[in-house]
């Protein structure tokens, strides 16, 4: 099946494309998007699959070969993305159904969706750096578009700023394409990896290194670079946003482990450490932003800083065990933000305000909710038996191990005002009593079934991986496995 | 082993099922669950006590070496047999406490699950099932504690318990993580068994203060012990079995656990013995000082905590049998004392003693139980207690070096245990008859648990030697050897029989003084203000103002400040990369430059400057435009027409529809100050500066032409065509023009989005008034354009054109067109929405790629035929399909801008704040386009929005 690779890219393109065609139908589309989401899961897992079973898959578009012509390329790591993204891009699919208002569907919610899974797998998938470019384009304009589409005010001013500072992004990315392609010769990732001398007689890794991190850690949502971040999540719709929350970092933050491991495996102590800063700034300030924050989208938005930081500091170990846990902690971090920022955007439903200080009485009326809740705000604060347990110890042990004390004491620390922060949210808006006037969502028990059953359906899958994590474990271990050791992703692309 | 713990778990889950179906009975029927399982525990009795381990473990992470792997010694089977034991009564006593109450479902679904966790701390064998286990534990104790949620005290006092418990219980990690590292295994039998004691290992240290601290957060050790009292906000049964009788002991347990393994060092007995003392007595001195019922006993379990952290820091045999028959003895009585409070509370409204009186003939089964627990509390024979007491006092005279300071600290606080249970026991139930609401005895199920648990209190202190068979196993699996147990109730004379003496005499002065005593402990309530308490307090009030603070410093600022700060960090992390890994070289090397090369990139320069220095944001567009047209007069020396072209084309739209909004931009005011302006021309010329020595130094270094060869080379046989950039455009990279098609796309989406949607009506245009001779000479024009456009498609393979370029040729006639005949016109001659032209266009350019799949070979491989004509061979393949829907697409891009701008440009320009609001029509201005919207037509943000008049 020389055509399985393609299809996490051409699936969502087809479904954004006969969206846009089929515009004035409004039940065409909706039954195109969810149908597009489920097809897109199975092919995602079909690669899965392969990639489980054969190994690494590599298809060479256009039959030119590497590196020639662009590779698309599936590990563990790419597999694991676009398999687990699917299955957000579904659960979103159907919550938006309900979650979404029919103005935004008429114009283009459906279509800017798919396009934008397009971006991302495309991303997840290429081989190749230009070809990554384009496809961080694409997801560019498509979030942008997706920020501005209601063409609230707010929603104005959070897309200026969000477009503006990641453009920075593009632009120090595509200059690093640039100086790499002027040194090497060439696109490819496994084939740049070969031809890296030129690069290390300059010295210039580190720099060239720098330029990928400014670019990626903009897209990561890195501190100092995530002023776009909390500025701009909470303004678009529940749908929207779990999107964003779940995959858009995590683009930046897979690009970045992606290139630091292909094309500069061993890094100068100065980069580690540099990593290791910017981890640690990352989770902290993060962490602290929710904690003074009301709005429970934004406070949601800098939860999604917070948890990049661990991820970052997985990286800046360079060891297996620390790729292994930032891989896991990147595959349990999608559903677990997806499903936070779905449970905020049914808060506001149920309540009528964003104001987490103001809502209540969710714990007493909607008991499945406040379950569904638990699991991926107690697994975001290292709880076990949530997947984010895992992932943190993975991380710490792998910090132990590395003895880099002093960051795991600020990640522990962080996962105490972690818990804080979800503890608070959990007391306000779901312990504390309802306001006067009740719950003020109109919504039909089916109608909120709707918007529930992704929810619970998330949920549930990510209890079942709280308790038995070692299939996940694998995964993010032959993941892992192949980032330090890259001569068989190499081998693969380049026959 | 595992079944049972699975089984708790599964009861836990269908706990709302039986509560909403059994009604009255649930407490009963759920208290089975526990029931069973302590006789399961039970029949271990005989074989444990025969010496025998039983291990179980199933693989759980092999990854990490982590089994799910559990164990039943001594120590767990003593633990478990009084979780489930406990349990039992606890379960069904909890089913009349809170019968009627709509939330018991979820109730029961806690507490079961709190004992499947508690038992999974104790029977686990692996340092990590263990701590998922014991986080567990935390969660459900802090859905527990806030039960009663509505109450803002209870989520505070949940909050607490468990950032405190959870923040341990992160240390707890590290140490565990640490302690397994060290000894190679996660097993604990396995680091048991090991042969080089970890105490010598480097880690050892670390390993034990992380554990400790654990465990102390968890079993309420000063100075974290505070959360224990304000636990006390959850209903009373869940009081009397997480924070007294099982869950704060299991910091108990682990510290025994791990006995043998970290125990026995100058740091193990020093830190635990002073903790512990210091717990003891600051618990001590607490519970006389309240009158409440619950907090006095939640005083009172601290003490009891801080005796057993004692017992086990002095890790000798002795030591640790009183441990474990203290354990025992305390969770007897103080699970007794706290249902029978919970009882009190439910009869009488109050738990405040000094509001009580004379129960004992009104609640005689009550009082019965309450007594025998709080004799066997002062540490009164007969009874269980003055066994665990004599132990105690037994073990802590034994240490050597320390003298008399631990026994005098343990007379005091045993003295003040004595004036509590006075305080829990005489208060209430004798005296003067007192109650707030009308007294009578509890329900039957609130009655019977504490009685035959109270009963077990003294029959074991007539009897002690019973329990031998429980205790024996439990102390060497502490101790980690066999120990010889022999259980009296009389020893004998000897100093722990005076020091009981003593002590019982001191707490009867204590009692019968009572109120002059707590008068005087009120003057230590100063230090309470000083106390850890106090830290938490200023922690949680200090964190937020931090977090305001940093959000404020880094969050506050405008899209200006943003950047600012962004491409700051991008010169200062490269630019200190490059100076700290290369230092200060500038890699130059004589460029060799034509003159023309000189003067365009002066031009490029010259108008860049301009831009940012200009007043007018039309000569900065203007200027801009120049930019592009240097850069692309480059490309036409470098020989690349195509991009040449392309970037003509782009230029010239941009300006032409920057223009078309331009009059809509509210006035240009520079209020930039110029110490700014300044600043970030700085950043700027870093910015160009780090590019510039990073592309220089690209020069240094001969490029490797193997890509830019083959393409050459290639082109033709393989892509069969002589214009290379249109062949890597279609073919050899036709993913990238597939994504940046689908950008441009989007990109129009996003146009139409922001113009049309919620955008004024259509009603707001001027009607448009096109000129006849435009009109006339378009019409001429127009045919020999798109006629151009579809050369450029058709040559483009070749020469310089294709699909790009002649969709932008095509969108110019259009666009002249619609300058024309205005978007109506525009719009009549397409027939199709220009969206749809989009969608197509992207369609084409994808199913072209899927010609080769349906060949059997991989995506976008081009598929080639050859026509003969009268001249030679005319190839068509597939990627010639492809470049007709870039065509397409481009040109659907543009009209859809083109089509929405147009109305912009044509509406008057909008009506700034505060100026003509009267020469409005009424009403125009609010109404909004709309698709089929089932929003209610009166929704407040529309009506607010229409003008006052």
């Amino acid at each position: 099946m020389k055509v399985l690779l393609v299809l996490p890219v051409l699936i969502p393109a087809v479904t954004g494309i006969l969206t846009l065609l089929l515009r004035r139908s409004r039940f065409a589309q909706r039954a195109l998007s969810v149908l597009g989401a489920v097809a897109l899961l199975g092919a995602s897992s079909a690669v899965l699959w392969t990639v489980q079973t054969n190994g690494i898959q590599v298809a060479q578009m256009g039959n030119w070969a590497a590196p020639f012509g662009i590779t698309l390329v599936a590990d563990s790591f790419s597999a694991g993305l676009i398999t687990i993204s699917a299955f957000v891009a579904v659960a979103v699919a159907v919550y938006a159904l309900r979650g979404m208002d029919v103005e935004r569907e008429f114009f283009g919610f459906h279509t800017l969706f798919h396009l934008l899974m397009m971006g991302i797998n495309g991303a997840f998938i290429t081989g190749d750096l230009f070809n990554m470019y384009v496809w961080f384009e694409v997801l560019l304009i498509a979030s942008f578009v997706l920020l501005v589409l209601g063409n609230e005010e707010k929603q104005l001013e959070g897309a200026v700023k969000y477009v503006g500072i990641n453009l920075v992004a593009s632009v120090s990315f595509l200059t690093a394409i640039g100086l790499l392609y002027g040194f090497t010769g060439s696109l490819n990732f496994a084939d740049i990896a070969t031809s890296m001398g030129n690069i290390q007689e300059a010295g210039l890794e580190a720099t060239i290194a720098a330029l990928f991190l400014v670019g990626f850690g903009i897209k990561a949502g890195l501190f100092p670079l995530y002023f776009w971040l909390p500025a701009s999540y909470h303004t678009p719709p529940a749908p929207v946003a779990a999107i964003f929350a779940g995959l858009l970092t995590k683009v930046g933050v897979y690009s970045l482990i992606r290139i630091f491991t292909l094309l500069f495996p061993d890094p100068t102590g100065y980069t580690k450490t540099l990593l290791l800063v910017v981890a640690g700034a990352t989770m902290v300030i993060g962490v602290l932003g929710a904690l003074t924050e009301r709005n429970v989208n934004r406070l949601l938005a800098f939860l999604v800083i917070s948890a990049m930081g661990y991820v970052v500091m997985g990286l800046g170990f360079f060891t297996t065990l620390g790729l292994a846990g930032a891989v896991f902690y990147i595959f349990q971090d999608i559903p677990v933000k997806a499903s936070l920022f779905l449970i905020g955007g049914v808060m506001e439903r149920e309540t009528g305000t964003t104001e987490v200080g103001k809502m209540g009485g969710l714990y007493m009326h909607r008991p499945l909710l406040a379950l569904s809740f638990i699991v991926p705000a107690f697994s975001l604060a290292g709880f076990p038996p949530f997947p984010g347990f895992w992932g943190k110890l993975t991380l710490v042990q792998a910090g132990l191990a590395t003895e880099n004390y002093l960051i795991v004491a600020i990640a522990l620390l962080v996962g105490v005002l972690t818990l804080l922060v979800v503890a608070q949210v959990w007391a306000r808006a779901f312990w504390s009593p309802a306001r006067e006037e009740g719950l003020v969502s109109t919504d039909s028990p089916l109608q909120r079934s709707v918007l529930q059953a992704p929810i619970v359906v998330i949920g549930v899958a990510l209890l079942a991986v709280g308790l038995y994590a070692q299939p996940l474990f694998d995964l993010a271990q032959q993941a892992a496995d192949n980032l330090t050791n890259t001569a068989p992703y190499i081998q693969a692309v380049l026959g | 082993m595992i079944l049972a713990i699975l089984i708790t778990f599964f009861a836990a889950g269908a706990a709302p099922l039986v509560a909403s179906r059994a009604g009255r009975r649930t407490g009963w029927i759920l208290s089975l669950v526990p029931a069973g399982l302590f006789a399961y525990f039970a029949t271990w009795i005989p074989a444990i006590q025969g010496g025998e381990i039983v291990r179980v473990a199933v693989d759980w992470v092999p990854q990490f070496g982590v089994e799910f792997a559990f164990v039943l010694d001594g120590l767990s089977l003593l633990f478990a047999l009084l979780i489930t034991g406990l349990g039992t009564a606890i379960l069904a006593y909890a089913g009349a406490y809170l019968e009627g109450n709509p939330d018991i479902g979820r109730f029961y679904v806690s507490l079961i699950a709190f004992m499947g966790a508690m038992l999974g701390v104790v029977l686990a064998d692996d340092l990590i099932a263990m701590f998922v286990f014991w986080e567990l534990t935390s969660i459900t104790s802090y859905l527990l504690i806030g039960f009663k949620h509505e109450k803002a005290y209870a989520r505070k006092s949940a909050l607490q318990a468990l950032l405190v418990t959870g923040g341990g219980g992160l240390a707890l990690l590290a140490g565990v993580i640490l302690l397994a590292s060290a000894g190679g295994t996660t097993s604990i039998t396995g680091l048991l068994a090991a042969e080089t004691p970890i105490t010598e290992h480097a880690l050892y240290l670390p390993a034990f203060i992380l554990i400790a601290i654990g465990a102390f957060t968890k079993s309420a050790q000063f100075p974290f012990h505070f959360w224990l009292p304000n636990a006390m906000a959850a209903p009373t049964p869940v009081s009397a079995f997480l924070h007294s009788a099982t869950m704060v002991k299991a910091g108990v347990y682990l510290l025994a656990r791990l006995d043998p393994l970290l125990g026995g060092t100058a740091a193990w007995t020093w830190s635990l013995s002073v903790v512990g003392a210091i717990t003891m007595l600051v618990g001590a001195i607490a519970a006389v000082r309240h009158t409440d019922l619950k907090n006095v006993l939640a005083y009172s379990t601290i003490t009891a905590l801080g005796t057993l952290v004692v017992l086990i820091g002095l890790s000798y045999p002795a030591a640790l049998k009183a441990a474990i028959v203290f354990l025992i003895v305390h969770s007897l009585y103080k699970s007794v004392l706290f249902l029978v409070a919970g009882s009190v509370d439910h009869e009488t409204g109050t738990r405040d003693v000094l509001a009580l009186g004379g129960l004992r003939s009104k609640m005689p089964y009550s009082f019965g139980a309450a007594l025998l627990a709080g004799l066997s509390m002062a540490g009164l024979p007969p009874l269980f207690g003055f066994v665990g007491k004599e132990l105690t006092y037994k073990a802590k005279l034994g240490v050597e070096g320390i003298g008399w300071m631990l026994p005098s600290v343990a007379v005091i606080a045993n003295a003040l245990t004595v004036i509590a249970a006075a305080i829990l026991v005489i208060r209430p139930f004798f005296g003067r008859y007192n109650s707030p609401k009308r007294a009578h005895e509890a329900p039957f199920a609130m009655w019977i648990g504490p009685v035959i648990i109270g009963g077990a209190g003294l029959v074991l202190g007539i009897v002690p030697g019973i329990l031998a068979g429980i205790v024996a196993p439990a102390v060497d699996a502490v101790a980690g050897e066999p120990v010889p147990i022999k259980l009296a109730l009389w020893y004998g004379l000897n100093t722990a029989l005076l020091l009981s003496v003593i002590t019982v005499l001191l707490g009867a002065f204590g009692a019968w003084k009572m109120d002059a005593l707590r008068m005087g402990l009120q003057h230590f309530d100063a230090l309470r203000r000083a106390g850890p308490e106090a830290v938490y307090d200023r922690l949680m009030n200090g964190l937020p103002r931090l977090a305001e603070w940093q959000t404020s410093f880094f969050q506050g600022g405008s899209l200006r400040t943003y950047l600012a700060a962004t491409i700051t960090t991008l010169v200062a992390l490269v630019g200190g990369t490059y100076l700290w890994q290369v230092g200060i070289v500038v890699p130059w090397s004589a460029p060799d430059l034509m003159p023309i090369e000189i003067v365009v990139t002066g031009i490029v320069a010259v108008s860049a400057l301009a831009v940012t220095v200009v007043r007018s944001r039309l000569v900065a567009v203007t200027a801009l435009g120049v930019v592009g047209v240097g850069v692309a007069l480059l490309f036409v020396l470098f020989s690349a027409p195509d991009l040449a072209m392309t970037q003509f084309l782009v230029e010239i739209l941009i300006v032409v529809i920057v223009l078309l909004v331009m009059q809509h931009l509210p006035d240009e005011v520079n209020r930039t100050s110029l110490g700014r302006r300044i600043r970030d021309a700085g950043i700027a010329v870093g910015a160009g500066a780090v590019v510039t020595v990073l592309l220089l130094s690209v020069g240094q270094t001969p490029v490797s032409r193997h890509l830019s060869d083959f393409f050459g080379e290639t082109a033709v046989p393989g892509g069969f065509g002589r214009n290379v950039v249109n062949v890597i455009l279609v073919d050899f990279r036709a993913l990238d023009t597939l994504g940046e098609i689908a950008v441009i796309a989007i990109a129009a989406l996003g146009v139409f989005v922001l113009v049309k949607m919620n955008a004024p009506l259509d009603g707001l245009t001027r009607p448009a008034h096109p000129s006849v001779v435009l009109q006339t000479g378009t019409r001429l024009l127009m045919s020999v354009l798109l006629l151009a456009s579809l050369f450029m498609l058709w040559r483009g393979h070749n020469e310089p054109g294709g699909g790009f370029i002649g969709g932008l040729v095509a969108a110019a006639a259009l666009v002249l067109y619609t300058i024309a005949y205005r978007q109506a016109g525009t719009e009549r001659m397409l027939r199709v929405a220009p969206r749809v032209l989009i969608g197509s266009g992207l369609a084409v350019a994808l199913a072209s790629g899927l010609f080769a799949v349906m060949a059997g070979k991989t995506y976008l491989t081009g598929l080639w035929a050859g026509i003969e004509t009268g001249t030679g061979v005319l190839k068509l393949g597939t990627p010639l399909l492809f470049d007709v829907g870039v065509f397409l697409t481009v040109v659907g891009v543009v009209m859809t801008m083109v089509l929405a701008l147009e109305r912009i440009s044509t509406a008057p320009p909008p009506l700034m704040d505060g100026e003509g609001e009267g020469t409005q029509e009424p009403g125009t201005q609010g109404e909004r386009i709309r698709p089929p919207s089932r929003r209610a037509p009166t929704a407040p943000e529309t009506s607010e929005k229409l003008p006052a008049s």
